[in-house]
Formats: C-alpha cells, structure tokens, sequence
C-alpha cells in the first residue's frame, strides 16, 4: 500500500491539476448545456406557448378550448387565474375571502419574526397565543359585522397552517413530559409508557394513524359524543408531533453537560425549579434548529389530510382540477401548490440552517417525522 | 427517603391507572358501538373470501376465491416490493448526489445543493402526484420510450426483460454475501490485510458467478416485444409503482445527500491531506480512507431514513398503487372491522420499525466493542 | 414527588383542554321511533337553522365546487330544495362531503340529516343497513357513446361494432348481457387505464366507448370544441337508480325528503318554474291553489310551512331547471331522468 515517495512533488502536482481542470471544465460545459436545453424546454412550455386565460363562453362560463389545443406544448396558467382563491381557501364565502388571507398574512409575518433571535423574547408565546385567537376570531366571525362562518366551511391554506401550528403547540408540552418521563430516573412505569408512547407513534406511518383519528376514534368514543373530523385529525397530529419532538427534546437534555443537572441541584433547586430555570431553557435553546426542522416536516406532512377528506390546500387543490372543464391540467396546479409549499418550508429551513451555523448542532443528526 | 420513593410510586400508580381506565372505557364503547352497528368482531375475516380486485399481485390471488388474509399478505409483499429496491437505488443516488455537493466543481455542487433544496422543501405527496400525472402522459406502447434495449416506458408502466432463472442467480449471490459477512465476522478485525483481500476479491466472485450463469442454458433473458396492443414478455411495473417508486427514490435520496456530506464533513480534513501525501489519487483517498470512516457516522440515520422510506411509501394510498394501507383501507370498507384491519396493519409496520431498530442496537453496540 | 407532580399536572391540564372541545362537539338528533307526529331531524334542522346534507363534493353534475367554492350539481340542488322547503331558504345548507365508505355512518350517526350523493337504490342497503330512499333523482346506468359521423342512432343499431370497455366493471357483464339478449354481436376492447381507454376510442381504435352515461357525459363535454362530435346514444342498459337516502326511523322526515322531489316534479309537469311561479299565485286552478299555498294546509300536514312548494320552485326550480342547470351542462340527454309523458320515469303522486 505504501506508495512511491521518491517522485518529485511537483509536476505530479501541476499534472494533477491540469487533469482535475479538464474534468471540471467538460463538467461544467456538459451542465451548462443540459440546464440551458432544460430551461429552454421549460421556458416554452411555461412562457412562450403558455395560455395565460381564457374567453368566456357564450354561458358566461369559461371557455378551455384554447388551453385543450395547447395541451402538451404550453401551460394552461388560466386554470390558476380561475381556480386560485379555491385553492387557497376553500369553501370560505367568496365575498369574505378576505378573511384568511388576513391570517394568512399574519400567519406568514409571525413565523418570520419567530425565525429571529432578536425577537426571542417570552412576549414572543403571548403574541402567538393572542394571534391565534385573534385569527379563530377573524375566520368565525359573527362579531362587528362579520357574518359568522362555521368552520367546516374554512379550507385550503389557513386549514393547512392552523393543522400544523396548532399541532406544534400542544405537542410541545407533551413532548416534554414524554421526555421527562423517559430520561428520568426512579420513574419506571412513567418510563415505560412513555417509551411505549414515543415507538409506538414512531414506528408506524402518519397515514395510519390518520385512519385511526378518521374510521377508529369515532368507535372508541361514547354514544352520542361525536368530534368533529378535523379537530380528530388535529389530535392524531398532536400524538404525532408529540412523538417526534420528544425525541428532539430528549437530545436536547442529554447533550447538556451533567454539571448543570449538579450545579442545580447544588442551588438547592427542587426537580421542577430547576427544569423550569436551568435545564430546559439551555435544552430547547439547542435544539431549536432542530425543531424549525421538525416543524418544516410536520408543515410538509399536513398534505396527508388529503387521505381522510379533509379540505387542506392539497385537497383543494385536487378538487379544483375535477371540473370537467379544467380536466388534464394538473400538472400547472400542482406547480402552483409547489411552489406554496417551496416557499413557506425553504424560508423556515433556511432560517434553520442560520440559527444552526451559530450553534453546533449539525443537520444530519436531525429527524423529519416520516 | 422512603417517603418520597413512595409518592413517586403513587404519581406513577395513579398516571397508569388513568391510562388504563382510559383504555378500558375505550374497549367498552367500542363493545357497545359495534355491538348497535353490527360490526363483527375479531380476525375472523381473515379467512373469508374477499371480492377485491388487486392489480399487482405477486403471489397468486383471484377475487372473490382468495381470502382476505391473502389480499393483506400482497399487501405486505406490495410494500416490501416498493420499499426495498427504493432503499437501494435511494442510497446509490443519495451517495452521488451528496458527493456532488461536495465537488469542487461549483455547478455540480450547486445543481445538487438545488435538487436537495427543493426535493426537501415540497411534500411527498405532491411530488407523488407529479410523478404519477406524468406517467399518464406518456406515450401508449406503440410510441413507448425506449430507454435502453429491452426497457420500454409508456403509459402502461415500465416494462423492463426478466431474467429467466433469476431467482437461482439471487440466492447464489445471497449465499455469497452471507459468507462475506460471515468471513468479515470471522477474521479478527485488526487484520486489515485479509480484510482487505475479501473486499478485493469480492467484485471478481461476483463477476465470476454471473459469467457462470450467463453461459448456462436455462439462463437467458426474456425481452419484452410489442404485440397487439400491449407488451407481451418481460416484467411490467405499472404506472402506480413507477410512479411511487420514482417519487421516493428521489426524495429520500434527498435526505441521504445530506447524511453523506454530514458524515464526510465529519471527517477531519487532516485525512484527506493524509491520505494525498501518500500519494493516493482523489478516488483512492474517498475509498480506503474516507468511506469506511464516514460509513460509522452515517449508518444509523442512514438506518432512520430507510425506515421513513418505508412508512412513507403508505402514500401509495393516494395514487392506488396497493400497498399494506392501501389494501386495509379497502378491506376495512368492505368489512367494516377497521379496528382489527389497522391494528394488524400497524403491527406489520411496527414489526419492520423495531426490528430493525433493534439491528441497529446490535451494530452500534458491535461498533463501540470495536472501538473500545 | 416533584417531578411526578410536574408531569401529572400537565397531563391533567392537557386532558381537560381536550374534554372540553369534545363537548363542544355537536350532538346527534336522538333516534326517536315512538313519535308519529313531531320529526326530531325537522326538529333538529330547524333549531339547527341549517340542513346537514351529505354529498360526495367530488363528482361533476352530482356535487363538486365551483370556482368560487359554491356546490354545483344535481345532488347539491337537492339538498337546496330540501332546505328550501324545511327552511324557508335554500342557501341554508351545510355540505359535508363524504367518501363511499363513510357515507352510511354519517348519516346512522346523525351527523348529517340526509344523503343525496349518487347513491345506487338496492335491496340489501334499504333492508340491512336502516335506511331509506327517497324519490330517485338521477337514473343512471351503462351508456354508448358513439361518434356523430358513425350515423348510429341507437343502441340496436350496434351489431358488430367494436367497444371500448374497461375490464372487470359491471359495464362488461351489462354488455354481454345486452347484446346476447338482442341477439347482436360486438367485439371488446378491454383496457384497465381509463385515459388510455379513451384515447383508443378517440382514435378510432373502436367505435364504441362504453360505461355509466354520467361518466360518457363528462367526457364529451371535456372534448370542447369537439364535444359535438360524438353523440351519446339515449338508451342506458343497466339500472342504477341513484336517490337521497334517510334513517330509518322518523317516518316525517322521509315524507318531508320524498315529497320535495315530487313537487318540483309537479311543477315541471304544470310548467311552473322559478321564473313564472309568482303569477300562478293567482291561478284558479284548485291543484295550483293548494300545491302553492294559497289555499288548504297540504304544508302544515308535513309539518311545513304552507308556502314549502313555492320556496323549492322560486328558490330551486323544477327538474327541468335543475337538469339544465347541472347535467344539461355536462350535454347529457334526459332520456329516463325525463317526465312520465315524456318517456322518461318521473311522475309524481296528486298533491291532495
């Protein structure tokens, strides 16, 4: 194995580098080539031969022929132009629409502040708490002149980011009593349900226990008490994300050095003085990328609703391109829906990956919820 | 002391008595509610005959003659089928594109950075729709692609040669690496040296044993040819697991992009420059001084997104490809037992989770005896 | 101890957040089968101020969102009229889409006051499953669809044509049983991928494509430009009777569900529609008088206000209406779905 040190060092070198030269040139070349016959590709298909609406046919209705003759050769963007609103908001009063696009926005304005350490503030908690209520408010209605709007009648995206930020929120107590649970010690039966709890969830796909919250729940439930299909889909979310973010809390406890736990308990902290004042603070303060990552995961895994019928912006979505009319062309609707979701979980991961250059908690020991 | 054991004790006593009071209401509301809505009870179904049509079915299967139990086991086979090849070809892809990453030549490195960006950054299920809406696009047979001799696509699936004798070919290889692991085992780990010979010799074995089966007689390949309307010969994969298969390939591959950089970043770049000064090529440096270390870092989340890959392909639901829940969705519509149906599907999931879950426990703890 | 009673407390707080929300939820009607007079879902609906009515919210010309995610569709209008009827206004309805599976549930378990969602009317689901069905809405079964230059007609003139048919649907067996029954013969073509199925028939790979007329319907129309081309032949050789559905139980409500669909049948056969029903206010016909509310208390005997049948065709319309409003525009032909006088399979009951 031992090579030949006799050889001079240098044009050995410089020969080497001439080669990884030439490699990297015809690389470069063969990508440059192959993105500009892509892009070319893309580009007449999304621009140039595009149909970016249509006329309106002697009913009033719109007329598709022009997108049908475009078929394969350029996007039908008027499907988008039509059907945009659906998608993003479902069943929700037309005339009232403006409604969750308010939340929307707020939603959108709070998770970038979130994503900034300058705003990590207590007050942070409070200002979530009073825009959700503020958003619940909003969406029913019923007050100041706003028609009441019950809320089978909400869809779309303020469906998909009420599933996920509700979801995360009650998950996290759960998750750091699952945690507690099971790195404590002289606590076996806590222990072992929580063990139970977190690879029970863990070991099985989200699509299960969807089903479960959708045909099963409803068994387990007493006569006459019923729960609505999307706050049962909620709970399966929050046994989910409880589950995951566990795990996350759990690393977080465990790459804290042993002399804190030592210097707390030395303080003369009760057990709950000192998670509430010295553990947990650093724990979660570690972890938070790692939790921007989770919550990227859960963001993304929402869509799954779909499965169960519940009006999510991925079911609308596909319910939008039914109409016999705007058959065939779901290829620009699910680009559309592309980049919705691109955008919200890019922004939070990058922000992630902002917050994690500071501290060094690096990306590949981080799970996604599958 | 003994006071405080014994208040803890009590809390715990008290957290799982709820539980369990919890479970038992449970139990009897469901007694009561199937009881008013005539739901049978118990795996009884499993042995009737169910009426379901399956499309893809490995082993043979004929509604409404078949069981129920049988419907469930191509279930089973159906994910397996998907998830297990996905693995494979997951981890070769992911390896490539994390390499790219790392390339000094900076479009590759950018086009993959931007593959795994956007490949991570959208759902699943989106992307699954995707993949399934261009398979219905695709030409009928007649005009099928030919992506290479043998292997055409069109909007009827994949339709690839199937190797006539191929299942004798897979066990021989089996019985090879059993006995290449089993020699790994064997020899004492600090001989590198023989180590080393077993992986030198093993790709020359290899080589060697499909040399030998491709000169048997009773080994050739059955190419597919176009008659009438459809394919005729060779292995059709439908459009639904093309579909699904594509899908989480290329998503998964996303993730294991990033455990291989994470895992070659780990590395110390002192190795690298190590590995240069005695005068080792680029490629050689990667693979006799690189890997094998990297390979330790990587293995358990590698493991983890193998799992997800597996819970994942469950999506199949939505494009009806008939995997495990496809399948008990459909059995549980027809036979209204969705408690048993999806208790037995989460069991079958939660099988492969902890089964190897628990492999991995033995190979970490292998790895630390190594180490230590 | 400490720790334990950290992890109690929020358990407890976490189990009472949820116990709240579940008796948020709403209840289901009680299942009373003792009362002959009062209709506890009428009761329900009208303390409710709003109509459950389960439709598929996927299917177009049966239910599925417009643009402005407004329910359009034959199954939609239906549970208009109902409201409109029980209600007084027939916007004053909740849609609660549903899959096949889960259709049935909601409505034993009360969550949904009736079912209008292209529900095939059988034997085994009205004695087995406790439910009822009202007047059939929409007679759909296996259909033809020809092209117009093929000069075919009708469905006898189909000898030795060749169909498209998907494989393994009751469409195939329909077929072989209706061509051995008229002593005809045809070739198939059996291919599983529908789109492929109709790119075959497009092409000219048959001359037929057959299955449920709803589904040839919805082709045709999506052929655009195009769609005249083809015509769809008027005979339909198997029954699919699709029709609202009800709980066993509260035999007002079923009359309520029932006699909506006969008025608005009525009133096609009177020519009574929503644009001319103000001036038969003052019709001297006794029929009219009494179906409008004029005069007698045919509304007040459901249950109903007395003006019920003149909210269902002011508000909703008659079946002529509704089919143009929602099959009509999918450029499917009444054939069955038309009046008894008209050699289709509606007729209503007098209205005394």
């Amino acid at each position: 194995m031992a090579p030949a040190p006799s050889r001079p060092a240098r044009p050995l070198a410089s020969a080497r580098e001439r080669r990884a030269w030439l490699i990297s040139a015809s690389v470069t070349a063969l990508l440059v080539l192959l993105i500009a016959w892509v892009a070319w590709r893309f580009l007449a298909w999304a621009v140039w031969h595009a149909v970016w609406s249509v006329p309106a046919g002697p009913d009033g209705a719109p007329n598709t022929d022009a997108c049908r003759a475009a078929l394969g050769e350029g996007a039908c963007w008027a499907v988008i132009g039509e059907k945009y609103r659906f998608i993003l908001f479902g069943f929700y009063p037309y005339a009232e629409q403006w409604r969750p696009a308010l939340v929307v926005l707020l939603f959108i304005g709070l998770f970038a502040a979130s994503l900034f350490r300058r705003f990590w503030h207590p007050s942070l908690f409070v200002v979530w708490a009073g825009a959700l209520v503020f958003s619940a408010a909003l969406m029913w209605g019923g007050f100041a002149g706003l028609p009441f709007v019950p809320a089978d009648q909400w869809g779309g995206l303020p469906i998909t980011l009420f599933l996920a930020t509700v979801g995360l929120a009650l998950a996290f107590p759960l998750a750091i009593l699952a945690a507690l649970a099971r790195a404590s010690r002289g606590l076996p039966l806590l222990k072992g349900l929580s063990i139970l709890y977190i690879e029970l969830i863990r070991g099985v796909p989200l699509i299960s226990l969807l089903f479960m919250a959708s045909v099963m729940l409803p068994l387990f439930l007493p006569p006459g008490i019923e729960i609505a299909k999307l706050l049962r889909a909620q709970i399966a979310f929050i046994l989910f994300a409880g589950a995951y973010l566990a795990e996350v809390v759990r690393a977080g406890l465990a790459a804290l050095p042993k002399g804190q736990y030592e210097a707390a308990s030395a303080l003369g902290l009760s057990y709950w003085q000192s998670m509430r004042h010295v553990i947990l603070p650093q724990a979660l303060r570690h972890t938070v990328p790692m939790l921007v990552n989770t919550f990227v995961g859960f963001f993304k895994d929402t869509s799954l609703v779909l499965v169960i019928g519940i009006y999510d912006v991925m079911t609308t979505a596909r319910t939008a391109i039914l109409e016999p009319r705007w058959q065939g062309f779901g290829i620009e609707v699910y680009l559309f829906l592309a980049v919705i979701y691109f955008a919200f979980c890019y922004s939070m991961a990058g922000a992630s990956r902002r917050l994690e250059s500071r501290s060094a908690t690096p990306l590949a020991a981080t799970e996604e919820p599958a | 002391m003994g006071r405080r054991q014994l208040i803890a004790w009590g809390w715990q006593i008290l957290v799982c008595a709820g539980a369990a009071a919890l479970a038992f209401l449970f139990i009897h509301d469901a007694e009561e509610n199937l009881a008013t809505r005539h739901i049978a009870t118990g795996f009884h179904f499993l042995t009737q005959t169910a009426p379901i049509p399956i499309g893809e079915t490995p082993i043979a299967y004929t509604p409404s003659v078949s069981t129920y139990g049988r419907a469930f086991l191509i279930g089973v086979l159906n994910t397996l089928k998907v998830a297990i090849p996905g693995c494979v070809v997951a981890t070769l892809w992911g390896t490539l594109v994390g390499l790219a990453r790392l390339s000094r030549i900076t479009l590759l490195a950018r086009l993959a950075a931007a593959y795994v960006q956007g490949l991570r950054n959208i759902p699943l299920l989106l992307q699954l729709f995707f993949w399934y809406g261009l398979a219905q696009v695709l030409p009928p047979p007649r005009q099928a692609f030919r992506l290479l001799p043998g292997v055409f696509l069109s909007n009827r699936g994949l339709v690839v040669p199937v190797l006539e004798g191929a299942g004798t070919l897979l066990v021989a290889l089996l019985v090879l690496a059993a006995a290449r692991l089993a020699a790994a085992r064997l020899v004492p780990v600090n001989q590198r040296g023989a180590r080393g010979a077993a992986l030198r010799w093993g790709p020359g074995l290899v080589l060697a044993l499909l040399a030998l089966f491709a000169l048997h007689p009773s080994f050739h390949l059955e190419a597919p040819q176009l008659r009438g309307f459809n394919f005729q010969g060779g292995m059709v994969l439908s459009p639904e697991y093309v579909a699904l298969f594509t899908g989480l390939v290329l998503y998964t591959a996303s993730y294991v992009a990033e455990i291989v950089r994470g895992g070659l970043l780990a590395i110390p770049r002192g190795q690298w420059e190590a590995g240069r000064a005695l005068g080792f090529s680029e490629g050689e440096v990667l693979r006799l001084v690189i890997l094998p270390q990297t390979l330790r870092i990587v293995i358990p989340p590698m493991i983890s997104q193998y799992l997800n890959l597996v819970k994942n392909s469950s999506l199949a639901v939505a494009i009806g490809y008939q995997d495990l829940a496809s399948i008990t969705e459909t059995i549980l519509n027809q036979t209204g037992q969705a408690i048993e149906a999806i208790a037995l599907m989460m069991a079958v999931y939660l099988g492969i989770s902890l089964s190897v879950s628990f492999a991995l426990n033995l190979f970490d703890a292998r790895l630390k005896r190594e180490r230590g | 101890m400490r720790p334990a009673q950290f992890i109690s407390r929020l358990a407890l707080t976490l189990g009472l957040s949820l116990g709240i929300t579940s008796l948020g939820a709403p209840q289901p009607p009680a299942r009373a089968a003792e009362s002959q007079a009062a209709s506890p879902t009428l009761a329900a609906v009208r303390s409710r101020g709003v109509l459950n009515c389960g439709v598929s919210g996927s299917v177009a010309g049966f239910s599925l969102p417009d643009s402005k995610g407004v329910m359009q569709g034959l199954d939609a209008e239906g549970c208009r009229a109902i409201a409109a009827a029980v209600l007084g206004d027939a916007t004053k309805v909740k849609f609660v889409p549903l899959t096949t599976e889960n259709r049935f549930t909601a409505l034993q378990s009360g969550e949904i006051d009736v079912l209008v969602r292209e529900t095939t009317w059988t034997l085994q689901r009205e004695s087995s499953l406790g439910l009822l069905f009202g007047v059939v809405n929409f007679y759909d079964g296996t259909g033809f669809l020809v092209k117009k230059s093929s000069g075919v007609t009708s469905a006898r003139d189909l000898d030795g044509a060749t169909i498209c048919v998907e494989p393994g649907t009751s469409t195939e067996l329909a077929i072989a049983d209706y061509f051995r029954a008229n002593n005809m013969k045809y070739t198939p073509v059996e291919i599983q991928d529908v789109e492929e199925l109709r790119r075959a028939f497009l092409s000219g790979r048959c001359d037929v494509y057959s299955t449920d007329a709803s589904a040839l319907a919805a082709f045709r129309y999506i052929q655009g430009e195009h769609a005249g081309d083809y015509v769809l032949l008027p005979e339909l050789i198997s029954k699919e009777p699709l029709a609202p559905v009800v709980r066993k139980g509260d035999d007002k409500w079923f009359d309520i569900v029932r006699w909506v669909s006969f008025i608005q049948i009525t009133a096609e056969e009177l020519g009574i529609s929503s644009h001319n029903v103000d001036s038969f206010l003052t019709s001297q016909s006794p029929d009219i008088r009494r179906m409008l509310g004029v005069e007698g208390d045919l509304g007040k005997s459901l249950g109903l206000d007395n003006k019920w049948a003149y909210n269902v065709i002011k508000q909703v319309g008659n079946t002529a209406e509704v089919w143009d409003r929602t099959m009509g525009q999918l450029g499917l032909q009444r054939g069955l779905n038309n009046l008894w006088n008209h050699g289709g399979l509606l007729y209503a009951p007098p209205l005394r």
